[in-house]
């Protein structure tokens, strides 16, 4: 029952990628060269109503659909880590057009030169594993 | 409904992703897409070569299926819910890139020029193609999440952590699209 839900938001979120272009390389391409509100209308509707959301049930205490308390995982605090990681992740982002979410759904929609790309980032996933210890995380 | 079948707006997309978000949290699980690249490698044995894939893979395992949720949904986009799919992009960011010679801009959904079959021939789009990935998911690890996990879900959390990582995707992708695009293509 619990798979299903979770099948079910997947493909709600899918078809939203999908459908909103916010999987396709163009608008990514857009969205840095400033020349389009889609992709900032997209994130900005996105987290002003995740804001909304997010506080409320933390402030109401809202319970899961199942009736368990809703965690939240702080992050942990450090800079380095999220401003140089954050920075390759973009310079990939930019380049190959897709996040880790999109990269799925390009997969389903039929574009199989996506399969090149979502290789390569486990292949990066992994180099991020043997290197974990030797980078800068403070 | 025919708006279904047509690309959809900001304001039909921005607000179906908070949707996702919500949902999520309302099963009890958090967003975060690239930790399923993780999951994977677990799954491939990579715990055999870095402490960082040994971990409890199963408990991950609900994340897996969002993920191929995910995919079946963008398989249900493309084949059922649309009927053209190119992407209208301005006609600036089309002229650009006709100048770089991507004559797909404003006819498809991903480049032909990248993504079309000679990708897997051509060994500069391959290369361009591992690049882009390899970092998406280095990055992605390095910085603890990608566009859902920090952009939408630690933001929505007011997480100064998923703040930084925000700034770093985009100072990351101004500097490709800016700086570096003019000296690959």
């Amino acid at each position: 029952m619990r798979t299903l839900s979770y099948l079910s938001i997947g493909i709600f979120f899918g078809i939203t990628l999908f459908k909103s272009e916010a999987a396709s390389w163009f608008r990514i391409y857009e969205m840095f060269r400033f020349e389009s509100f889609h992709m900032y209308g997209i994130i900005g509707t996105a987290l002003c109503l995740g804001i909304l959301s997010t506080q409320a049930i933390k402030r109401f205490e809202i319970n899961s659909f199942y009736g368990e308390k809703i965690e939240f995982k702080p992050k942990t605090k450090s800079v380095k880590r999220y401003l140089y990681g954050g920075f390759l992740f973009g310079l990939g982002w930019a380049l190959a057009g897709a996040c880790p979410g999109p990269m799925f759904a390009l997969l389903g929609a039929g574009f199989y030169s996506i399969a090149i790309v979502i290789a390569a980032a486990l292949l990066g996933t992994f180099l991020y594993g043997v290197l974990k210890e030797k980078l800068p995380h403070s | 409904m025919n708006w279904i079948y047509e690309p959809w707006p900001w304001y039909i997309g921005g607000p179906f992703i908070a949707l996702t978000l919500f949902l999520l949290l309302m099963v009890g699980k958090n967003f975060g897409m690239s930790s399923n690249l993780r999951t994977l490698c677990t799954l491939c044995g990579a715990g055999n070569t870095s402490e960082f894939f040994k971990f409890d893979w199963k408990a991950q395992r609900w994340n897996l299926v969002v993920a191929l949720g995910v995919l079946i949904g963008g398989f249900i986009g493309a084949h059922f819910l649309s009927t053209d799919t190119a992407v209208a992009i301005s006609s600036s960011t089309i002229e650009n890139l006709n100048n770089l010679g991507f004559k797909s801009a404003g006819v498809g959904y991903l480049p032909e020029e990248l993504f079309g079959s000679e990708s897997f021939q051509n060994p500069k789009i391959l290369l361009i193609l591992v690049v882009g990935g390899v970092l998406v998911g280095f990055g992605a690890r390095y910085a603890g999440g990608c566009t859902s996990g920090h952009a939408i879900s630690g933001l929505s959390d007011l997480q100064l952590p998923s703040l930084l990582a925000v700034i770093g995707f985009f100072i990351g992708g101004l500097t490709m699209v800016h700086l570096l695009f003019p000296l690959i293509f």
